[in-house]
């Protein structure tokens, strides 16, 4: 497992992470992590419910105390402060908007907290609701606006405030699929636009693969691997990593071992190949064309995704080869 | 309204209408009638019962009354909300023995309550023995038969009416709106001041409406803990019906009442109201 520190693209660093521990009555709900996040960064934390990626957000955002360790925001030991002693802010799940304002009223909130003087006040409030693509809706009360219209209501009233850091708890959770695949696009511009580091909790593996420039996968408290789409998805650490992003062939031979359904080959000559086996089910997605095929005097099933030029006729109960190369196996460790 | 939909509300309206609106008509039309020297009604149609109440001696009872209800509906507010939310941060068994704590003295009698404060607050009291043996005074405070005794007497009767219907807006918030705000850069205080008083506005207005209108209609207390000195509108009319058999200037009294309490809530209701408004038009 690599707990890396640094990009190697000389980037200031944002956020440290120093053996931050969390436990809940006695029982750990974050074993010791370390992590550093760069200025500009977009950083996922990926993992199923109950992994402890809220936890970490929200030791960061000041909600939570570690039980142990160093947090750290651009040089500054936080580890202590409130969260609005922090110069970071974070879109809650459920949006968490004021209900008795307006939009205008929400996104200046953070502002008068802050005491900035009105003039750069409206400034700001006009640029948040620019840039969210709010201004036909400013004089709206949160419960006048749709889910999707509460979400950017939300990213408004907190990049309002300019912080170092923006921090996401699933904000797109609540959506429906279409909208978050629109959202998702904005959020990432936005981002890019911004320039602002921005840490990112979700358990939709794709939003996370399309998003960031790095993923931490999370289980059960414990990191798992953390690296970019491209490396978790070519070269899983773990066998949690290789199931949880994208689907994954698992070998249990002398070593565990594993190869992408897009790497194997299906063959109707039975020689030479790895495997052979009975094609037990045909799924046809239309950009996708998948064959699951149960290997014989084995256990297993293993699927191949074939190549979309693929026109040979397959049908179920056939017996076909089974191929890969040998350099599309990776070594997973537990 | 449709047929159907009538056909379940008649048991309500007829409800209603047996126990609510014939003896408040039965009220507004005795009003306008007279009475003979022994008490009896005599139904000839009259206004004096209505000027009678322009009396100086009626109005400055009737102001005394809605001076009293408004003291001690803003007394009520101030000792409850501070309860309520001191309830709110603690632990559900501790939330539970305050809310049987405070729901207790409903289960005793109402007039031994009061009458438990003569025994506080009379001269030779239990406070005023008190405050004499370690010497702070030397003659007895007269706390029994004043205004402050029925002011006490009623903040202390109503103050359950107040504290549950904020304890429960309270409950109702959703405290993440108190992170967000944190998460915002606002202090303790300031998220109290600008997230958690305006998000629990409608348990104080439930809670003021009610204590204000009991308040208006409660003679006990006063006669009780105020004596001969202190009468409350509700006093007055009570006198008429029982007292001076002068069914019709009571009745005219109620009338009068009820209508001014219906004005009272209304204006509140539209103030509480007006101030969100005015606040929201300031920002447009």
């Amino acid at each position: 497992m690599t707990l890396s520190t640094d990009n190697g693209k000389g980037l200031m660093l944002m956020i440290r992470l120093e053996n931050v521990e969390k436990h809940f009555a006695g029982q750990p709900v974050v074993h010791p992590l370390s992590l550093t996040i760069d200025e500009g960064e977009f950083l996922t934390l990926l993992g199923p419910s109950g992994c402890g990626k809220t936890t970490i957000l929200r030791m960061i955002a000041g909600f939570e105390q570690p039980t142990t360790g160093i947090i750290r925001l651009d040089g500054e030991d936080v580890t202590q402060l409130p969260p609005n002693k922090r110069n970071l802010n974070l879109v809650f799940q459920h949006y968490a908007l004021f209900p008795h304002m307006t939009v205008e009223q929400n996104i200046q909130f953070g502002l008068k907290m802050k005491k900035v003087p009105a003039k750069e006040q409206r400034e700001r409030i006009d640029e948040a609701i620019r840039l969210t693509q709010l201004t036909a809706l400013a004089k709206r009360y949160p419960h006048q606006l749709s889910g999707g219209q509460q979400q950017r209501v939300a990213i408004a009233r907190a990049i309002a405030n300019k912080p170092k850091v923006l921090l996401l708890d699933e904000p797109l959770g609540a959506l429906d699929l279409q909208l978050r695949k629109n959202l998702q696009a904005e959020l990432k511009q936005l981002q890019r636009s911004l320039g602002i580091t921005f840490v990112y909790v979700t358990h939709d593996q794709e939003e996370a693969m399309m998003m960031s420039d790095r993923i931490v996968i999370m289980n059960t408290g414990k990191v798992e691997q953390i690296g970019s789409p491209r490396d978790v998805y070519e070269r899983p650490e773990t066998l949690f990593a290789a199931t949880f992003i994208g689907e994954n062939n698992i070998f249990h031979e002398e070593r565990l071992f594993t190869v992408r359904p897009e790497k194997v080959r299906v063959t109707p000559e039975l020689a030479d190949t790895r495997k052979t086996g009975i094609i037990q089910d045909i799924v046809y997605l239309g950009n996708v064309h998948k064959l699951v095929i149960h290997l014989e005097n084995e256990p297993t099933s293993v699927t191949s995704v074939l190549d979309f030029t693929d026109q040979r006729d397959w049908s179920i109960g056939q017996k076909v080869g089974v191929h890969w190369n040998l350099q599309d196996e990776v070594t997973v460790g537990r | 309204m449709n047929k159907r939909s009538f056909g379940v509300l008649a048991p309500v309206v007829l409800w209603l209408s047996f126990f609510m609106v014939i003896p408040m008509l039965a009220v507004i039309f005795v009003s306008f009638m007279q009475r003979d020297n022994l008490g009896n009604i005599v139904w000839t149609f009259s206004l004096d019962n209505y000027a009678r109440f322009f009396e100086p001696l009626y109005l400055g009872i009737y102001w005394d009354t809605i001076w009293l209800s408004v003291l001690t509906t803003v007394f009520c507010l101030l000792l409850s909300y501070p309860l309520a939310y001191y309830m709110t941060t603690l632990g559900p068994k501790a939330q539970k023995f305050w809310l049987i704590g405070i729901t207790v003295p409903f289960w005793i009698n109402f007039l031994i309550r009061t009458y438990a404060w003569i025994i506080l607050l009379r001269t030779q009291g239990v406070v005023n023995s008190l405050l004499m043996d370690i010497g702070l005074i030397s003659e007895p405070l007269q706390m029994l038969y004043t205004q402050g005794a029925v002011l006490l007497g009623m903040v202390y009767t109503f103050i359950p009416y107040m504290v549950l219907p904020i304890y429960v807006s309270l409950e109702q918030m959703d405290k993440r709106l108190l992170e967000a705000s944190s998460d915002l850069g606002a202090s303790r205080w300031r998220s109290f001041w600008h997230i958690t008083l305006p998000q629990t506005k409608s348990g104080m207005m439930t809670g003021s409406v009610l204590v204000f209108v009991t308040t208006t209609g409660m003679f006990v207390v006063a006669d009780i803990l105020g004596g001969a000195k202190s009468q409350m509108i509700s006093n007055i009319i009570q006198n008429q019906f029982l007292g001076a058999r002068d069914w019709p200037f009571g009745s005219a009294l109620s009338v009068i009442f009820v209508i001014s309490s219906l004005v009272i809530i209304g204006l509140f209701n539209r103030a509480l109201r007006s101030s969100y408004d005015s606040s929201k038009e300031a920002k447009a």
